[in-house]
C-alpha cells in the first residue's frame, strides 16, 4: 500500500472527518431518493417540518430520540470494552417484561410513583440479566459476543411471543400485548406536568424519561472517563492483555460492562412502555434497538455525540413518518436506508474519506504565503 | 402408514425448508474459511430475493431473474469485501450495516415500483422454478416405504434444491482437493504465511466473498422464484442468522453444515405442522421453543458445552501487509 497516514488535526479528526463521513450517507441517501422519483430536496423540507416544525411534532421526535439515547448508550458503552454488542434490541424487548410484570402484579403494594420507579428499576434488571449471560458466555467460555447477541435477538423475540400469546394476553382479547396497567404507574408526559404551569403543549408520548436518559449520558460520560471502572473498560478495549499487567480482570470488566449495557437498553422500556402504552405490546422494540448502533457510531460513542446523533434520528424517524404520509413512494424504509447508510460511511468505511482529507489539508497548510 | 404418511410430509417439508439455509450456510462457509467474516448473509439474501423477482415480474422468466438475483447479491458482497478488504473495517459493522440497507431498500424500491406496501406481483407459473419429477417417480411411487420416500423426498423437486444439494459435495471437494481451496483456507488461518509463499491474499479474499455472493444470491432467488412466487418485504424472516448459526454449529465445516441446516429445517417445519396442536397433559405446544432451538444450541455449542467451535483464526481480522 502507500505512505502510512499522517496525523490529522485533532478538529479536523473529531469533527471534520465524522461530518463528511455522514454527509457521504445522506448524499446516497438524497440519490435513492432521487432514483425513485422524488425530490430530494423537498423530502428534506417535509421531513425537517414534520419533525421539528410545530410542538407536536418536536414532542414526538424527542420521545423517539429518548429510546435512541439509551439504545445509542447501550451500544457505545460496550463499544468502549472492545465488544460489539448487537443483542440490545433483545435487552430492550425483554426489559419491557420486567417493567410489566411490576405494573401488573405489584401495582396493589407500590403506591404513588414508588410503582414507576421500581417498575423502571425492573426494566433494567430484566435488561442487564438478558444481556449478562452473553457476557458471561464471552467472559468465561470464550464464545463470541456478536453470535451469542445475534442468536439472544431471536431467543428474546420467540421467548417473549410465548409469553404474550399465551400467558400475559388478556383472555378475550386479539392483539397479544398484556392487559393495560394501573394509572398512577405512568411515567408522567410533558404535556399533563406543563398544564399546571398554565403552558400549553399539545398531547404527545414525549415524557420524563427523556430527563432520565439525559442523566444516563452524563453518568456514561463520567463513568467511562472519570472513574477507575471507566478506565478499566477503555483499557479492555484497547489491550486486553496490557489490562491484565495492569492488575484489570478482563472477565470481569466484560461482564460488568454488559451489565451496564443491558440495564441502559432497558431505559427504552421505561420510555415506550411505561411513558406510553401502558402495556406490553409484542415486538414493542421495533428496531430501534439497530437504531442504537448508527447512533453510537455516528456519535462516536462519546455521551454528547449520541444525544445529538439520537435527536437527529428521532427528526428522522417523526419526520420520515410525516414524509411517507405525504409522499407515499418514500416509505418509513428510506429511514431504515440511511440509518444503514450511516452504518456503513460512519462505521465501516470511516478511513475512506481520511486520505483525501488529509491531502486537501496538507495542500492547504504548505502553500507559501503571498 | 399414516405416521409415516406423517414423517413423509414433515421430512419432505423440512428438506424444501432447509435449502436456504444451505446455499447461505455454503455462503457464509467460504468467506469465513478465507477469513471475512459475514453477518450480512440476511440482507444478501433479501436483496437476491427482491432482485430475482424484480426481473422475473419483466422477463417472464426464471433464469433471468436468477442471474439477476445473484448478480444483485454479488454486488452487495463486494462492498462487504471492499469494507473489509481494502479499507480494513471493521467486519461486524459493514455486515450490519448491508442487513440494514438491503432490508430497507429492497422494500423502498418494492413499494415506490409497485405501490403494494413492498410485495412485487404475483408471478406467473412460467416465470418460476418448478419441481423436476425423476425418471419412474410415478410408477415407483407405488413400492412401498422406498416409494414414497424417492416419490416425495428424492424427486419432485426443483433445479435450486438439487444444485444445492450438489453444491455440499462440491464445496467440500474444492475446499479440501484443490489447489484454490487449500489456499483459501490457509489464507484464513494465517495470511501472512500464504503472503510469504507470493500468494495474493487480496485476490483470494475477494473470491471468496463473491463466491459468497453467488451462493447467498441463489438462495435468495429460491426464497421468491420457487418457494414463493413473489417478493415481500423481510421475507428472509431471519434465515440468514440460522444459516450463521448452521455454520457455526457445523464449526465451518461442508458436510456438517448440510446435515445442521436439515436439522433446523426440519425443525421448523415440525414447529410449523405442531402449532395450535394440544398435546395430552402438557396443552397447547409451545413452538416458540421449538423456534428457540437452533438460536439456542448455537450458543451453548459456542460456549463449548458440547464440544467446540473454533472459528478460522483470521476471522475478522483485516490483512495489513508488513512493511
Amino acid at each position: 500500500m502507500s505512505a502510512p497516514l499522517k496525523p490529522l488535526p485533532a478538529w479536523a479528526d473529531v469533527a471534520l472527518i465524522p461530518l463528511v463521513n455522514v454527509a457521504a450517507a445522506f448524499f446516497i441517501s438524497g440519490l435513492v431518493v432521487l432514483a425513485i422519483g422524488e425530490n430530494p430536496l423537498e423530502a428534506v423540507k417535509l421531513l425537517i417540518v414534520g419533525a421539528l416544525g410545530d410542538l407536536e411534532g418536536i414532542g414526538f421526535t424527542l420521545y423517539y430520540a429518548t429510546s435512541f439515547i439509551f439504545t445509542g448508550l447501550a451500544v457505545a458503552i460496550c463499544f468502549h470494552a472492545g465488544l460489539f454488542n448487537i443483542g440490545v434490541e433483545g435487552q430492550a424487548y425483554v426489559a419491557g417484561l420486567g417493567a410489566a410484570l411490576v405494573s401488573l402484579y405489584l401495582g396493589a403494594f407500590l403506591p404513588g410513583y414508588s410503582l414507576a420507579i421500581v417498575a423502571i428499576l425492573a426494566g433494567a434488571l430484566f435488561g442487564a440479566a438478558f444481556a449478562a449471560i452473553p457476557g458471561y458466555l464471552q467472559a468465561k467460555r470464550d464464545a463470541h459476543i456478536v453470535i451469542t447477541t445475534i442468536m439472544f435477538n431471536y431467543v428474546a423475540s420467540a421467548l417473549m411471543g410465548y409469553l404474550l400469546v399465551d400467558v400475559l394476553r388478556t383472555p378475550g382479547q386479539m392483539n397479544a400485548e398484556t392487559p393495560g396497567f394501573p394509572h398512577y404507574g405512568d411515567v408522567p408526559q410533558f404535556h399533563e406536568l406543563l398544564k399546571p404551569l398554565g403552558i400549553h403543549w399539545p398531547v404527545t408520548p414525549f415524557n420524563l424519561t427523556f430527563l432520565l436518559a439525559l442523566a444516563c449520558a452524563f453518568g456514561v460520560w463520567a463513568l467511562i472517563w472519570r472513574t477507575r471502572l471507566g478506565y478499566a473498560i477503555r483499557a479492555v478495549g484497547a489491550n486486553p492483555t496490557a489490562a491484565i499487567y495492569g492488575g484489570i480482570s478482563p472477565a470481569r470488566v466484560v461482564i460488568v460492562t454488559t451489565l451496564l449495557s443491558g440495564a441502559l437498553a432497558g431505559g427504552m422500556a421505561a420510555n415506550v412502555i411505561l411513558g406510553e402504552e401502558h402495556r406490553l405490546i409484542l415486538e414493542y422494540t421495533a428496531g430501534f434497538g439497530f437504531v442504537g448502533i448508527a447512533v453510537a457510531l455516528m456519535g462516536r460513542a462519546h455521551p454528547a455525540g449520541i444525544v445529538l446523533a439520537a435527536i437527529l434520528f428521532g427528526v428522522l424517524y417523526q419526520g420520515g413518518a410525516e414524509l411517507a404520509f405525504d409522499k407515499p413512494k418514500i416509505s418509513r424504509d428510506m429511514i431504515v436506508v440511511i440509518q444503514g447508510l450511516v452504518v456503513l460511511f460512519a462505521g465501516a468505511l470511516e478511513h475512506m474519506f481520511r486520505r483525501p482529507v488529509a491531502a486537501l489539508l496538507a495542500r492547504r497548510t504548505t502553500q507559501p504565503p503571498i | 402408514m399414516e405416521g409415516f404418511d406423517a414423517f413423509i410430509v414433515v421430512f419432505g417439508s423440512g428438506l424444501r425448508l432447509a435449502v436456504p439455509l444451505i446455499l447461505a450456510c455454503l455462503a457464509g462457509l467460504w468467506s469465513e474459511r478465507s477469513g471475512i467474516v459475514d453477518i450480512g448473509l440476511e440482507g444478501k439474501m433479501l436483496v437476491g430475493a427482491f432482485a430475482g423477482a424484480a426481473i422475473a415480474t419483466f422477463t417472464g422468466d426464471p433464469w433471468t431473474g436468477l442471474l439477476a438475483g445473484v448478480a444483485a447479491s454479488v454486488l452487495v458482497s463486494l462492498i462487504h469485501g471492499y469494507a473489509s478488504i481494502d479499507q480494513r473495517a471493521n467486519q461486524i459493522v459493514s455486515g450490519t450495516a448491508i442487513n440494514m440497507v438491503a432490508d430497507g431498500l429492497t422494500a423502498l424500491i418494492g413499494n415506490a415500483v409497485w405501490s403494494q406496501g413492498g410485495r412485487t406481483p404475483q408471478l406467473p407459473d412460467s416465470a418460476l422454478f418448478h419441481a423436476i419429477d425423476l425418471p419412474f417417480a410415478q410408477s415407483f411411487g407405488g413400492v412401498p416405504i422406498l416409494g414414497p420416500i424417492y416419490r416425495h423426498l428424492i424427486s419432485g423437486h426443483d433445479i435450486v434444491t438439487y444444485f444445492a444439494f450438489a453444491l455440499v459435495p462440491l464445496t467440500y471437494w474444492a475446499l479440501y482437493s484443490t489447489r484454490f481451496g487449500l489456499r483459501l483456507r490457509a489464507v484464513g488461518e494465517n495470511p501472512a504465511a500464504v503472503d510469504t509463499a507470493g500468494i495474493s491474499v487480496r485476490a483470494l479474499r475477494y473470491s471468496a466473498v463473491v463466491i459468497c455472493g453467488v451462493l447467498v444470491g441463489l438462495s435468495g432467488v429460491y426464497l421468491s422464484l420457487a418457494q414463493a412466487a413473489y417478493f415481500q418485504p423481510h421475507m428472509s424472516a431471519g434465515k440468514g442468522f440460522i444459516a450463521l448459526a448452521a455454520l457455526v454449529f457445523a464449526k465451518w465445516r461442508p458436510w456438517p453444515a448440510l446435515a445442521t441446516c436439515l436439522l433446523f429445517g426440519f425443525l421448523d417445519a415440525l414447529s410449523i405442522r405442531l402449532q395450535g396442536m394440544v398435546l395430552p397433559g402438557i396443552g397447547p405446544v409451545p413452538v416458540q421453543a421449538i423456534e428457540a432451538l437452533p438460536y439456542l444450541l448455537t450458543v451453548v455449542l459456542l460456549a463449548g458445552f458440547i464440544g467446540k467451535a473454533t472459528p478460522p483464526r483470521a476471522s475478522g481480522i483485516p490483512y495489513v501487509k508488513e512493511r
